[in-house]
């Protein structure tokens, strides 16, 4: 394995629409910390949930498409992804394809076959695990001292354990480390591994309104300021669906929902084109001026 | 109550399928509850993921694959992850949901047409293509009023592309469809 802290990189297909802020704030963050992320070439869709639900050997097919595109990038130690989609896809397939009888049945499917050489982690884990918590304080410009945030991972970034291998699988905390070592403060978040709805918003309106509604109540209750999530589809529900959630169970939420990359950006110092703080649909603007002036008084 | 005659409608050869193509033993299941205790989408449920796997322990195949539950379960891996017996109680909604579609049964319809839409436009284009995505979702359901709402919200932002991110090469996307079929997987 390279020394270098170089990735393959999957950015997914929400990263080039509704989670551009993800991407560009993930491509900068990593940067910051001396990542290299070189793209997967030409990546195409890991299948996201809609394949496994049809066919378990489509859907690491089209996972294992990628698998073997970044297999053939020189000198890299993993494949990393920002989205948790994604990256069970990728896992799930990486571990089902080491039977072999599988793994025959899905290069069937393909035009290169996988060989399984490299490991899958989320952006998440590999800044914890390769460039780790203390590395990141001593870059911090900015400090988000006094952000109340509610840690939020969605249900499937530490789920199953066996096939995720990463964090706790009730309560994860890694996102809580990092915003703790920029400064913020993350609060109790007793629901920090349930489901927000998932891909439903389209189909069943009223499953997102019921359970991501559950998580902006929880993060009021809890005190906190802002959610900080690292899933695309989580967000999406959180922060576009916001108006429709409060309209339909009677809530006022303005709870600013971030990426954790958004926010380790911040306090990194990169510029505002990269974070991409004006995509988001709950704006953010009047905590972060208010997070400002709270410094300063402190400061004079 | 349902009282349901084991003799005459145990369907063996069912939940042996179910076992071989989810890898799962089913009549490890002893009703404990927990899967059910900490599924999120029960409120919706026609059928309690735990009696979903007793009915399957009781080879009920009808009753199953005409239920909603498998179509609106998330795979959001509670189950999976809190069962106490191992079992990967997701797999197995995974594959009721595969038997399902299969034999042509649909009892959540939008649910499947999303589906269909998300995976034709990862056929056509190799990549999910959000917009192109919502407007085949629109014309397969007739919904005109989907999410309409949202547009001025999101619309502003640039982050909804009005034409595909193609892949390089999406006949090459399109073949591994292409193949699944003509493997006619069963
Ligand atoms: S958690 Fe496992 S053993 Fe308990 S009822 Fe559910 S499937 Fe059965
Ligand atoms: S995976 Fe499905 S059945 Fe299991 S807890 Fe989640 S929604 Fe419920």
């Amino acid at each position: 394995m390279s020394t270098r802290l170089r990735y393959a990189y999957y950015p997914g297909c929400s990263g080039l629409g509704t989670s551009k802020e993800y991407d560009t704030s993930t491509r900068a963050v990593c940067q910051a910390l001396g990542m290299e992320l070189v793209d997967i070439p030409d990546w195409s869709c890991c299948g996201s949930s809609p394949a496994h639900t049809v066919d378990h050997r489509l859907s690491s097919a089209l996972a294992g498409r990628n698998l073997a595109l970044a297999e053939m990038l020189e000198d890299v130690r993993a494949i990393i992804t920002p989205c948790p989609s994604c990256l069970t896809n990728l896992k799930t397939a990486a571990v089902r394809i080491r039977k072999p009888e599988f793994a025959a049945e899905v290069n069937r499917l393909l035009d290169k076959p996988v060989r399984n050489t490299l490991p899958v982690k989320s952006v998440l884990q590999a800044i914890i695990e390769d460039v780790g918590v203390d590395a990141v304080r001593p870059k911090v410009f900015k400090w988000l001292t006094g952000l109340k945030l509610a840690p939020y991972y969605g249900c499937i970034m530490n789920r199953p354990p066996e096939i995720m291998e990463f964090d706790d699988h009730e309560n994860p905390v890694a996102m809580d480390q990092l915003m703790e070592a920029v400064g913020a403060e993350p609060v109790a978040f007793p629901l920090k591994v349930e489901c927000c709805g998932a891909s439903y918003g389209v189909a069943r309106r009223d499953i997102v309104q019921t359970l991501s509604g559950k998580l902006l109540d929880m993060a009021a209750l809890n005190g906190a300021d802002a959610m900080v999530t690292a899933c695309p589809l989580c967000q999406m529900n959180l922060d576009l669906r916001q108006d429709q959630i409060n309209s339909a169970n009677k809530t006022s939420h303005n709870m600013p929902v971030f990426y954790f990359t958004q926010l380790l950006g911040l306090a990194l110092g990169i510029g505002e084109k990269d974070l991409g703080l004006s995509k988001l649909c709950v704006s953010p603007k009047a905590l972060l001026d208010s997070l400002e002036a709270r410094a300063e008084r402190k400061a004079g | 109550m349902n009282v349901i005659s084991l003799t005459a409608s145990r369907d063996l050869d069912f939940i042996a399928r179910v076992e071989k193509e989810s890898g799962q033993k089913v009549s490890l299941c002893y009703q404990c509850g927990n899967c059910t205790a900490g599924c999120p989408y029960t409120f919706v449920y026609d059928i309690p993921v735990h009696q979903v796997m007793r009915l399957l322990q009781a080879g009920q195949k009808q009753t199953l694959l005409s239920c909603r539950s498998i179509w609106l379960c998330a795979t959001c891996q509670s189950c999976t992850t809190r069962c106490p017996n191992n079992i990967d109680v997701a797999h197995v909604m995974d594959t009721l949901r595969h038997m399902a579609r299969r034999e042509g049964q649909d009892t959540e319809y939008g649910v499947k047409s999303f589906v269909d839409s998300f995976l034709e436009s990862v056929e056509k284009n190799g990549r999910a293509f959000e917009m192109g995505l919502l407007v085949s979702f629109i014309m397969k359901t007739g919904r005109f009023w989907t999410d309409v709402d949202l547009a001025p919200k999101i619309l502003p932002k640039g982050k909804l592309s009005p034409l595909p991110h193609k892949v390089k090469n999406p006949a090459a996307i399109a073949k591994i469809f292409e193949r699944f079929r003509q493997e006619g997987h069963k």
